[in-house]
């Protein structure tokens, strides 16, 4: 490196990126995924399921006081979140598997990032008026004018990022109780916190961060060239084409140069900042809005469509070498997506049709091991927990086998009788138990406890120790 | 070594402080704005803190406060005292229906019930453990509470006079008995017989004749006819197969000779009258209660 060479700069400041409006097939749909993800998630608390008179009908609920969450017909306790593994396991999986069929689909048109930082600048184009204008704005003086319209936007997307905390606390309490609480300004700190935590967090990642979250933050673009192969959609500009680029007159004709012409409308309208026709790029998310731009512009130029367009590495390989199209669905990988999916979730499925209603928990006493009774018997203790995870009041008889004159006998509150105990709905009933059995020959044997449901047929077991020797 | 300063770094174009390790120079980029304002930010927050809190040690020492006063008057002691009521507050709630409620009444009401074991698991662990054992389930010399077997009875009140008042305690409330000493009045021959009748007696062998006159005229008067023990003077049950000083033959011998008797404090007095309910209520949950 030679003195006079510039110096480099080790930073880069941020630029701010003013995306222009556009219209087209691609907006389109993107408009309609924001309005559908969003109709989602404000909605879905206030669905109603009827689960009888123990549960609350809410039919998606995370209630953490009652440490149960509930989804339609699905209900969770505490001990089962690896079905939530499961899930989170098959929504990576599908994930990888759009993503290595059509790309970044997920970026461009269903990441929350994506959604709400779509919304806010929806926002800031209707207060402060489209690119041109936001961009003078930007750099003009503080004045009356910059002072109400940055003013009004940030209320705005203020409101908005209220309402998308207000929305989350939803998921984990009763929707209709806690919109009273709300209304009556009476909110329960727990929620108040997530409300606040939420509301700056949309304002600054969708207000102010925006790309940068994609391009610096966010591990799912930093790993997921790796489902990426040559037979993925990306975005891409036609160089064939498109180049030579150049201004052209109307009427000049196109023979001997490309069907850019050198507008850059594609890249004022792209919320990443980049320059598509500089050739696939990291920041790109996949979003088609350049498409429109272009698309817009052929149309008025009346060239055929499409020198933006989504298309695979392999196809434009295909096309430069004078080839035919060439697209492929099916490669290895996506079967390893689809076969990993089906048996995940084949073994959720699996596990819910199977779930058991009933579950039986023995825990030995350590201290002390045994007791010695003064007819020579031995006593040992037991704490035994009942699941019973139906919506009903149960009564279970609980019975021990394994050695030869085993008895037991429960201990608690009022007159308890092993032969009955009482469950009550969705919830564990909690019970200490003696059992009495002659000294057996060894110092441990191994028994079993059998919980039976008095009106059903219901039986679990549990192998357990009695223990009679060396303490 | 000289300092050179004012030194432009070539590559980046950023003066440098002048200081140089193995020929690495250390540029004099300005710090981060970010990292300034949260310094900015970390200041302005102290200095609020110690107008809020106390910050500044004072040698007040009045137990209260160890420091000057903070606008809040908040200090560490006052909110270990607002917790400590707090716990009390909670406990009232079970603790009057508690103080007046009977044992029948405690054992049927599961809430009452729950909380007379919570408390008395505590003030066992405190008070009990040293000699029974944290499980209750005591050594030699100490009773086992877990088992059936009873030197002055196992019903709730019997455990609660013996919690009250100790044994061989002093107290003139107190159990007491004692076993005379018997090697020194009674030849050894005789002593071995009873031995060995009393051990006849726990494992239900047949029992010898020469032992069984001198225990008739002896042991039976505690003890009972056959070792069933008599409770009402704190005489040990013998025909069972629990022994508080081993039950072995020579074990048997030795506590006739010269016999070891335990002491138990009472409580009363030095525990609450609650605590010694809770703990009455507690031991008899154990597994051996009548
Ligand atoms: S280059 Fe096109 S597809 Fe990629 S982010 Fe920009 S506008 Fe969207
Ligand atoms: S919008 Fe189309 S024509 Fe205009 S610069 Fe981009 S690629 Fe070229």
């Amino acid at each position: 490196m030679t003195d006079t060479a510039a110096p480099l700069k080790l930073f880069v400041k941020k630029e701010r990126i003013f995306p222009k409006r556009v219209w087209g097939k691609f907006r389109k749909i993107k408009w309609l995924s924001m309005v559908t993800l969003l109709g989602i998630y404000y909605l879905a608390p206030f669905i109603r399921w009827d689960r009888g008179p123990h549960a609350p009908d809410q039919a998606i609920l995370i209630d953490m006081p009652a440490r149960r969450a509930y989804f339609f017909f699905i209900e969770i306790w505490p001990q089962e979140v690896y079905y939530l593994t499961g899930l989170l396991i098959l929504a990576a999986i599908g994930l990888f598997l759009v993503t290595s069929l059509l790309g970044r689909v997920w970026c461009g048109y269903a990441c929350p990032q994506t959604v709400w930082t779509d919304l806010f600048v929806w926002v800031e184009r209707i207060v402060q008026g489209d690119r041109a204008k936001r961009q003078r704005l930007y750099q003009a003086p503080w004045s009356f004018e910059k002072l109400w319209k940055l003013g009004l936007t940030h209320s705005a997307w203020l409101v908005i990022g209220m309402l998308t905390g207000g929305a989350w606390v939803f998921y984990f309490n009763d929707a209709p109780t806690l919109i009273e609480q709300i209304v009556h300004l009476d909110v329960p700190w727990s929620v108040l916190g997530w409300i606040i935590a939420l509301t700056l967090s949309t304002y600054v990642m969708a207000g102010f961060a925006r790309e940068q979250v994609c391009i610096y933050m966010c591990p799912y673009a930093r790993f997921q060239s790796a489902m990426f192969d040559k037979d993925t959609l990306v975005i891409g500009y036609d160089e064939l084409r498109g180049e030579q680029r150049g201004k052209h007159k109307k009427g000049e004709s196109w023979e001997g140069r490309g069907h850019c012409i050198d507008c850059t409308a594609c890249v004022q309208v792209c919320p990443v900042g980049i320059d598509i026709r500089d050739g696939l790029q990291m920041e790109c998310i996949a979003c088609g809005l350049c498409i429109d731009a272009c698309n817009d512009i052929m149309h008025k130029l009346e060239l055929p469509p499409d020198l933006i367009r989504y298309d695979t590495p392999h196809n434009q390989e295909c096309r430069k070498e004078g080839k035919p199209e060439y697209f492929s669905l099916f490669r290895l990988r996506t079967f390893y997506y689809i076969a990993i999916m089906t048996v995940v979730g084949g073994a959720i499925l699996f596990g819910l049709l199977n779930r058991s209603e009933t579950e039986l928990h023995v825990l030995h006493d350590r201290n002390p091991m045994f007791v010695q009774l003064s007819n020579g018997d031995i006593r040992n203790g037991y704490d035994i927990k009942i699941l019973n995870k139906t919506q009903e009041d149960r009564i279970f008889s609980l019975s021990a086998e394994g050695l030869t004159g085993l008895t037991l006998k429960a201990q608690g509150a009022g007159e308890l009788d092993a032969g009955s105990l009482l469950v009550f709905a969705d919830s564990v009933g909690h019970f200490r138990v003696f059992a009495f059995a002659p000294k057996p020959e060894t110092t441990r044997s191994d028994i079993r406890f059998v919980l039976q449901e008095k009106e059903t047929e219901a039986r679990e077991e549990y192998e357990t120790l009695f223990v009679s020797g060396k303490q | 070594m000289t300092k050179k300063q004012n030194e432009i770094d070539k590559i980046s174009g950023v003066q440098t402080t002048g200081h140089e390790w193995d020929g690495i120079k250390e540029l004099d980029n300005p710090m981060p704005r970010w990292w300034l304002i949260v310094f900015y930010l970390c200041i302005i927050w102290a200095i609020g803190y110690w107008v809020v809190y106390p910050a500044w040690p004072t040698l007040s020492g009045d137990g209260e406060r160890g420091g000057t006063e903070g606008s809040q008057g908040w200090t560490q002691y006052k909110q270990l005292k607002e917790a400590q009521a707090e716990i009390v507050a909670r406990k009232a709630v079970y603790q009057g229906r508690f103080d007046q409620a009977s044992y029948a009444e405690i054992k049927e009401d599961p809430s009452l019930y729950a909380f007379a074991l919570a408390g008395g698991k505590a003030a066992f662990g405190d008070n009990c453990a040293t000699c029974h054992g944290t499980g209750g389930a005591g050594a030699s010399g100490y009773p086992n509470l877990n088992d059936d077997d009873w030197l002055w009875g196992g019903d709730i009140d019997a455990i609660e006079q013996t919690l009250r008042y100790g044994v061989r305690s002093g107290h003139d409330e107190a159990r007491f008995n004692e076993m005379p000493a018997f090697g020194s009045f009674m030849d050894t021959a005789d002593i071995q017989a009873v031995a060995d009748y009393v051990y006849a007696v726990a494992h239900g062998e047949a029992l010898p004749e020469a032992g069984e006159a001198i225990f008739d005229e002896q042991c039976s008067v505690c003890h009972g006819s056959a070792g069933v023990g008599v409770q009402e003077l704190g005489g040990p049950k013998l025909a069972d197969a629990i022994w508080l000083y081993g039950g072995s033959k020579s074990d048997i011998v030795a506590q006739i000779r010269n016999p070891k008797h335990g002491i138990m404090p009472a409580w009363d007095g030095r525990l609450s009258d609650s605590t010694i309910r809770q703990l009455t209520v507690y031991v008899h949950s154990l597994g051996g209660g009548e």
